[in-house]
């Protein structure tokens, strides 16, 4: 790279603006980084990250502003474009072909005569070394694990000649120790004079990684500060727009009984794999039972499975002694297990987008009543309820739930969940894409239901939180159980080893001490 | 770095971007534009074909109104339509592609054909009851079948039920050429005349299909709007993990849902084989089941616009053969014109959600258009 070029801005962005429709996903942001340097984009989901890197990767196009690129303007029309103009976009859900091996993926989509396999993998072995990647070019990609598909990911950028990295959310699929070697990664790419963006919401990885941080919120560019004048506190206050407390209660309640109990339970996927592999463990009344694991560990199937959606191979789910397996949705729910399981996208299956919160009352309790007609009015009372009750922003209840902000379906749903007054509830990542405030309200309600004596499981991504609310932590992975742990003793370290199925080795270690 | 100067590109000449949501006044202004437009393109095509774009509209509406006959046809086509329509929106609003309407048309008359032709000794009244209740199982079965396949196999219903609807035709025609040919024919291959016992009565004039399918109109509304089993369609059909895990029994509300579209599919069957046609023959359904398609998402699954875009759709068929016999168009030429007002209705729904953007101009009115 020329010398007089890292003097520049790699990128400058002015005064971009992009609309969905009525949305303004972002006003006239202004953002710059510098070859040589890593900025973090911090903001709430919804503020508008995503959008003003997709803009970058050309895969939207601002409706105005203008983009300069190494000191030039351009303009970005496609994916092809940015990557000629050397911007690599590392997204949040891998983009690769499973059946592929890396370097195959690698190449993928270069221009010119596929060269021999070994001159590839030369370049390849060339490049990871100058970047301190590990990869086994000819290793299939549907043999790796998460972290070596991402290293792909990377390597499929910087083959292609990107000196402007783009990571979207690069470490929420990552253990903790995962992350702190994509960090090694990334400080090496530094050194060699790569512009890095790294979008995410963690305030901790942003103090660890980043130069300086540009902070979104609402889709307009609040400040851009150094990290080295910053701490979390203020990170959070610029993020919010004003000061938060960052503590969550933990309420200390008496020991009291098991109320489920799963016995060598092992759970296939639909399509035949292993979810579950034989765990065992017990959820008591007024305890949230926290359940830590990477994405994918069997998380959702042990939810599923408890809920009655998936069958199981073997085992036993003892409700009050009285096996679950084998009964049907509506038998459960009518027992009082609640499972407000929220998959990926919040109205995958909790809810039913289209419809308004009257008719999303509706779906556990419409078949109570006689007669072949629905009741709408106990279920439009409930949702004015809670409307009030835990201020969900809506023009009416029969908006469509789509058209809610995110922290407000999750309100919605959880309401719904709680109202039905459960003995057990059972959430899978409540606080998925919710803004800080919202995460907290959502916090309040499950130590609301624990003071209630209610069983509540919560499968959470943020370990951190994990700690905090929890009184137990149950760690999973690839679908075994690596431990059960006082979540008031253990460390994050402690977890992050569990995580990644090397907990034997703490325990010898500490024998050993 | 170096090859980038080749690649800073203008922007593209259009693009396409999704527009804030509209008002309900401000659509309905949109879909009666594009249906003005629609008049005008399809003025050109008439204009084209040589005729006189203002009498060939008069004529169509005319010839659908002019005298009580003359209305009379209008409806008598379009009761098997209404009531297909209302057949298919059922398995529409469970995102069941049924398009097997036309099949569950025929087999519904066929099976209401049976008891015609071989119990029309029986109390009028009774074998009219009996003879609606085959033409509302058969058209079911012919639901059923592919609703079983998909839930049992996860077969793709849309080709299933296509393909459903020759097997239903070829049927008929075996029948007529065989076991049911009329014995009075002299050879000729048809099915007997049905009894007067075994038709159905009139009522202001039409035969009294036109009041079953206002019955229905109602019954549809009511069943997809205030039942629970209307509910549980609209969930299953929004998303299936969401009604397993509210403890809806999918498989069950897939069948139940398919074996009532087909039902009343086949009730329309049974309703033009012996209300109108007073025989079966292999156009019982006449492509009726394919419209039906296109009246119910026009309608966006509404009843009661159904009701209004099938009486259009009866009124520019019926027109349109008036049309033929005065000016000598043939037919085909409706069919143009009804291919151009659907052109440019479903067209209107693109801009319904989005707009054009320019190059060079950059949306400022955008902002405004928020505002106001």
């Amino acid at each position: 790279m020329a010398q007089q070029q890292k003097t520049q801005y790699a990128i400058e962005c002015r005064k971009i603006t992009k609309m969905f429709g009525q949305v303004i996903a972002n006003d006239e942001i202004d953002l710059n980084v510098k070859y040589g340097e890593i900025l973090a984009l911090l903001g709430e989901n919804g503020s508008g990250k995503t959008t003003l890197m997709n803009m970058l990767s050309g895969i939207y196009h601002p409706d105005s502003g203008q983009i300069f690129i190494g000191g030039r303007e351009v303009k970005i029309n496609s994916p092809v474009d940015a990557m000629n103009l050397g911007i690599g976009m590392i997204h949040q859900h891998f983009k690769l072909v499973e059946a592929f091996r890396a370097m195959d993926n690698i190449v993928l989509g270069t221009k010119g005569k596929k060269e021999k396999s070994k001159t590839t993998s030369e370049k390849i072995k060339q490049i990871s070394e100058t970047y301190g990647l590990e990869i086994e070019p000819e290793k299939y990609v549907s043999d790796m694990s998460v972290s070596e598909k991402q290293t792909v990911e990377i390597l499929k950028v910087l083959y292609k000649g990107a000196e402007i990295l783009i990571l979207d959310e690069p470490t929420a699929v990552l253990t903790p120790q995962e992350t702190e070697k994509l960090f090694a990664i990334l400080r090496k790419m530094r050194e060699k004079g790569c512009a890095i963006i790294i979008i995410t919401h963690k305030l901790q990885e942003v103090l660890a990684i980043s130069d300086r941080v540009t902070i979104l919120r609402k889709g307009k560019s609040i400040e851009t500060v150094n990290t080295a004048d910053c701490d979390a506190r203020k990170l959070t206050e610029l993020m919010v727009g004003r000061p938060v407390s960052l503590e969550i209660e933990r309420p200390q309640m008496p020991e009291t009984e098991t109320i489920l109990k799963i016995v060598d339970l092992s759970v296939n996927k639909p399509d035949g794999s292993k979810a579950i592999d034989d765990i065992s463990f017990e959820i008591k009344r007024g305890e949230i039972l926290g359940v830590a694991g990477v994405a994918g560990s069997g998380q959702k199937e042990l939810c599923e499975a408890i809920a009655g959606l998936l069958p199981s191979q073997k085992g036993a789910i003892l409700f009050q002694k009285e096996n679950l397996l084998g009964k049907t949705p509506s038998e459960i729910i009518e027992k009082g297990v609640s499972m407000s399981f929220v998959p990926e996208d919040r109205l995958g299956m909790g809810l039913v987008a289209s419809m308004g919160m009257t008719d999303n009352m509706l779906l556990k309790s419409y078949q109570k009543g006689k007669g072949p007609f629905v009741n709408r009015k106990p279920a439009k009372d409930l949702a004015e309820k809670l409307i009030g009750k835990l201020g969900i922003v809506t023009p009416g209840t029969e908006t469509p739930v789509r058209l809610l902000s995110g922290g407000n379906v999750q309100k919605v749903l959880l309401g719904r969940e709680i109202e039905a007054s459960p003995t057990v509830l059972i959430t899978a990542y409540p606080v998925r894409g919710l803004d800080i405030n919202s995460s907290y309200t959502v916090y309040d309600l499950l130590n609301e239901q624990k003071k209630k004596n209610v069983a509540v499981m919560y499968i959470g991504e943020d370990l951190d939180v994990l700690l905090e609310l929890s009184d137990r932590i149950m760690v999973l992975c690839h679908g075994r159980i690596t431990g059960i742990v006082d979540a008031r003793s253990t460390t994050k370290e402690e977890i992050g080893m569990m995580m990644t199925g090397e907990n034997n080795m703490i325990d010898t270690g500490k024998e050993a001490l | 770095m170096s090859n980038s100067t080749e690649n800073v590109q203008n922007e593209p000449f259009a693009r396409v971007i999704k527009r804030a949501e509209l008002s309900a006044g401000k659509t309905t202004l949109l879909r009666l534009s594009a249906v003005l437009l629609s008049l005008i393109a399809g003025g050109v095509f008439i204009a084209c074909v040589g005729q006189n774009p203002f009498v060939i509209y008069g004529t169509i509406l005319s010839g659908a109104f002019r005298s009580m006959m003359a209305f009379q046809g209008t409806i008598k086509l379009m009761i098997p339509l209404l009531i297909s329509s209302l057949g298919v929106t059922l398995a529409f609003k469970m995102k069941f592609w049924n398009i097997g309407a036309e099949g569950q048309i025929i087999f519904g008359a066929t099976c209401a054909t049976f008891f015609a032709l071989f119990c029309s000794g029986m109390n009028h009244v009774l074998l009219i009851i009996v003879m609606f209740l085959a033409g509302f199982i058969g058209g079911g079965l012919w639901g059923l079948i592919p609703a079983i396949f998909k839930v049992k196999y996860g077969t793709n219903e849309t080709l299933f039920t296509l393909m459903l609807n020759y097997i239903a035709l070829h049927i008929v025609s075996y029948l007529r050429d065989g076991p049911w040919m009329d014995p009075e024919s002299q050879g000729f291959p048809k099915i007997a005349r049905f009894d007067k016992n075994a038709s159905l009565d009139k009522l202001c004039g039409i035969q009294f299909g036109w009041l079953i399918a206002l019955i229905l109109v109602i019954f549809v509304f009511v069943y997809l709007k205030f039942c629970k089993q209307g509910y549980e369609i609209s969930v299953v059909g929004e998303s299936q993990d969401t009604a397993r895990y509210a403890g809806m029994n999918v498989k069950k509300i897939v069948l139940r849902t398919m074996f009532l579209s087909g039902g009343i599919c086949g009730m329309a069957g049974m309703i033009q084989a012996t209300g109108s046609d007073i025989t079966l023959t292999t156009s019982v359904a006449g492509g009726v089941g394919f419209t039906a398609i296109i009246v119910a998402w026009l309608a966006q699954l509404n009843p009661f616009s159904i009701l209004i875009v099938s009486f259009l759709f009866s009124v520019l068929e019926k027109g349109s053969s008036v049309v033929q016999s005065n000016f000598g168009l043939s037919t085909d030429c409706a069919d143009v014109l009804q291919g151009i007002i659907l052109f440019f209705i479903l067209g209107c729904e693109f801009f319904v959600r989005y707009r054009f953007v320019f190059r060079n101009k950059v949306p400022k009115f955008n902002k405004k258009e928020m505002e106001g």
